[in-house]
C-alpha cells in the first residue's frame, strides 16, 4: 500500500512535468498580444513595454521562460499580470470554495447516479430502463448555462431567494449553525447543476456493470435464499459493481472544474472556475499556466484517492 | 417482423435490425434528419440569395422584442431580427461546428490510437502517457483559454474543440486495436507478409468501425454544447453570425421581457443533443449485445 502510494506519487511528478510543458506551450505559443493593454495604444511608450517584457521574462527565449515560470511557481514568486499579486495566493484563496463545490457535486453525482443506475439495471429492457436512459442523456444534453440562468432568474426575481455568492448578504445569523446552513444552501444549487452530467455518466456506467453482475450465480443464490430484492440489489449486486464507479471519481474532476467556469460565473461563486474566466478575459498568462497546473495536480490527487477508495470498498482489488 | 428473422443474417444487418428495433431510434433519427434538413435547406437557400422567412441579420428597431406571432413565429430579438430565421441559420452553423469538430478529433484520435494499439511497446507507452496528461486538463477551460487567446472565429472554435477532445477516441481505438491485432485473421495477414498500413485499414479498422462510429455520433452534441457554452461567455462564434448558443447569450439580458429569445434556442440545443446521444447509445447497445 505504502509502496503503491509512493510509486503513484512519483508517476504524478512525471505527469505534472509533462502537463506543465503542455500548458506553458499551449498558452505561450497561441498568437496574440501578451500585453494587458492594446498593442497599438499610443500612450504606452516603448520603454514601458520593454519594462513589462523584462518583468515577465518575455524578452527571454522560450525554454528559459518556461524554466523561470516553473521556478517562480514553486518559490511562490509567480505574479499575476493583472494585479501583480502572487498567483498562488490568489489561487489558494479560491481553493476552499472550489473543493467544497466539487466534493458536494461528486456526492450528489454518486448518490443520484447510483439510484438511477441501479433502477435502470433492475428493470433492464423495460420502460423504466428506457426512461432512465432518457433522463440520463437529458442531463448531459441540457445546456448548463441555459438552465442555470433560468433557475437563477426565477428564484431571485420570482421568489426573492438569495442564492448568489457563498452566503446571504445583509442578514445577521443568530448562531453558526444557521450561517452554516446558509452556506450549504448557497452551495447546493450550483453543485446540483454541476452534478447533472456526473449523475448521467455514473448511472450509465453503473447500469452496464450492474446488468453483468445481476446475471451472476451468487445473485440467484441470494434470491433463492429469500432475500428481499432491495438487499439483493444494493448489498450483493451493487457491492460487486461499484468499483469502476469509485475508481472513476477522479476522472469526473476535469469536467467538473471545466463546467464550473460557466456555473460559477453565473452564481458569482468565488471558485477557481471564475478565477480562470477572469484570467482569460485579462490575458493573464502566468495565472493561466498556474491554474492549469493546480487543476491537473488536483485531478491527479483525486485519481489517487479514488483508487485507494476503490481498494477500500472492494477487497478483490490489490494495489500494485 | 417478430419471429421472422432472415436466415442469412450478416453481423451488419443484425446490428441494424437491433438498432431499428430500439424504440428511441426512430424518434431520434427523425429529429436529427429534421434539423439536418433545416440546416441544409437554409444554407442552400441563402447561398442562392433567398432569405426565408426573413434575412437573419436584417435589423429593424421598430420591430424589436416582439413576441411570437403569425409574422414572426418565434418573435424578434432586441435588434428586431427575426428569431426563426436566426434559429435556422444557427442550425447550420451549430451542426457544422459539431461535424467539423468531430472530424478533427476523430482524425487525430484514430491515428494516435491506431499507432499506439498496433505497434505497442514504447510508442504505446509514450502516446498513452501524453493522453493521460491531456485528460488531466479541464477540457472546457482549455478550449476557452485557447479560443480566447486566438480570437473566436468559427474555424478557430471547431479546430480547438477538435484538438482538445480526441483523447477519448484515441483510447478507444487503441483498446480495439490491442484486441483485434491478436485475432487469427490479423496474425495470418501478418504471416502472409502484408504491410502494416494494409492490415490496419483492411483488416482491423472495419472491425472497429462500430465503436468508432458511436464515439463520433456522441461527439457531435458535445461540440455543439461546448460552442454554446463558449458563446455564453462571449467567446463563441461572433455576431452577426447566428448560432443557437449566441442567440441565448444575446437574449440573456432580456430573459424576463422576452422568454422566446431563451426558450427556442435552448430547446433546440437540448432536443438536437438529446437525439444524437440517444441514437448513438442505441447503436452502441445494438452493436455490443450478443445473441
Amino acid at each position: 500500500m505504502i509502496s503503491f502510494i509512493i510509486r503513484r506519487l512519483a508517476l504524478s511528478v512525471v505527469m505534472l512535468f509533462i502537463i506543465s510543458i503542455i500548458s506553458f506551450f499551449i498558452i505561450t505559443l497561441t498568437p496574440g498580444s501578451p500585453y494587458p493593454w492594446g498593442e497599438l495604444n499610443p500612450k504606452i511608450s516603448a520603454e514601458v513595454k520593454a519594462n513589462f517584457r523584462k518583468k515577465f521574462h518575455l524578452d527571454r527565449p522560450l525554454h528559459e521562460q518556461y524554466a523561470l515560470i516553473v521556478r517562480d511557481l514553486f518559490t511562490g514568486n509567480l505574479r499575476s499580470i493583472k494585479d501583480d499579486r502572487p498567483v498562488m495566493s490568489r489561487i489558494l484563496e479560491r481553493l476552499p470554495a472550489t473543493v467544497a463545490l466539487n466534493i458536494t457535486s461528486i456526492v450528489i453525482s454518486l448518490s443520484f447516479g447510483t439510484l438511477l443506475g441501479v433502477t435502470a439495471a433492475r428493470f433492464h429492457g423495460h420502460w423504466q430502463d428506457a426512461l432512465g436512459s432518457i433522463i440520463a442523456f437529458l442531463f448531459i444534453a441540457l445546456p448548463g448555462f441555459w438552465i442555470t440562468y433560468v433557475v437563477v432568474i426565477a428564484l431571485v426575481k420570482g421568489f426573492g431567494v438569495p442564492i448568489l455568492g457563498t452566503h446571504s448578504y445583509g442578514i445577521e445569523f443568530p448562531n453558526t449553525l444557521a450561517s452554516g446552513l446558509d452556506t450549504l444552501w448557497h452551495l447546493l444549487l450550483p453543485a446540483t447543476i454541476l452534478a447533472l452530467g456526473g449523475i448521467a455518466s455514473q448511472s450509465r456506467y453503473l447500469r452496464a456493470t450492474m446488468i453483468e453482475s445481476l446475471r451472476e450465480d451468487y445473485i440467484r443464490t441470494a434470491r433463492s435464499k429469500g432475500l428481499s430484492e432491495e438487499v439483493v440489489l444494493y448489498k450483493h449486486a451493487l457491492r460487486n459493481s461499484i468499483r469502476p464507479i469509485i475508481a472513476g471519481i477522479g476522472m469526473l474532476l476535469p469536467a467538473l472544474i471545466g463546467g464550473a467556469v460557466v456555473i460559477e460565473t453565473i452564481f458569482a461563486y468565488p471558485g477557481m472556475g471564475r478565477l480562470g474566466y477572469e484570467a482569460v478575459l485579462e490575458r493573464d498568462y502566468p495565472m493561466l499556466v498556474a491554474l492549469n497546473f493546480v487543476v491537473a495536480a488536483l485531478v491527479l490527487l483525486g485519481n489517487l484517492i479514488s483508487d485507494l477508495l476503490a481498494a477500500a470498498v472492494d477487497p478483490r482489488v490489490r494495489l500494485e | 417482423m417478430q419471429g421472422t428473422q432472415p436466415l442469412t443474417e450478416t453481423p451488419t444487418t443484425r446490428v441494424l435490425r437491433r438498432f431499428w428495433a430500439n424504440p428511441v431510434t426512430i424518434p431520434s433519427v427523425v429529429i436529427i434528419l429534421f434539423f439536418t434538413f433545416i440546416a441544409g435547406g437554409t444554407f442552400l437557400l441563402s447561398a442562392m440569395g433567398y432569405d426565408w422567412p426573413y434575412n437573419p441579420n436584417q435589423t429593424n428597431l421598430e420591430l424589436k422584442l416582439l413576441p411570437p406571432s403569425s409574422q414572426h413565429w418565434m418573435g424578434t430579438d432586441n435588434l428586431g431580427r427575426d428569431v426563426l430565421s436566426r434559429m435556422m441559420h444557427g442550425a447550420s452553423i451549430s451542426l457544422t461546428v459539431g461535424l467539423v469538430a468531430v472530424a478533427v478529433s476523430l482524425g487525430i484520435g484514430m491515428v494516435v490510437g491506431a499507432i499506439a494499439g498496433y505497434f505497442g511497446g514504447i510508442i504505446d507507452q509514450i502516446l498513452m502517457r501524453a493522453v493521460d496528461a491531456l485528460l488531466c486538463f479541464p477540457t472546457f477551460f482549455l478550449i476557452l483559454t485557447v479560443v480566447a487567446l486566438l480570437g473566436p472565429s468559427l474555424l478557430n472554435i471547431v479546430v480547438v474543440i477538435g484538438l482538445v477532445s480526441w483523447t477519448g477516441t484515441a483510447r478507444l481505438v487503441r483498446s480495439e486495436f490491442l484486441t483485434l491485432r491478436e485475432t487469427e485473421y490479423v496474425k495470418s495477414a501478418r504471416v502472409l507478409g502484408q504491410n502494416a498500413w494494409h492490415i490496419i485499414t483492411r483488416h482491423i479498422l472495419p472491425n472497429a468501425a462500430a465503436p468508432i462510429l458511436v464515439t463520433a455520433v456522441l461527439g457531435i452534441p458535445d461540440a455543439i454544447l461546448q460552442e454554446a457554452g463558449l458563446s455564453f461567455l462571449g467567446f463563441g462564434v461572433q455576431p452577426p453570425q447566428a448560432t443557437w448558443g449566441n442567440i441565448i447569450a444575446d437574449g440573456k439580458t432580456y430573459l424576463l421581457d422576452a422568454w422566446w429569445l431563451n426558450l427556442f434556442p435552448g430547446l433546440a440545443i437540448l432536443i438536437a443533443s438529446l437525439s444524437f446521444y440517444l441514437a448513438g447509445d442505441a447503436f452502441r447497445e445494438a452493436a455490443e449485445s450478443r445473441g
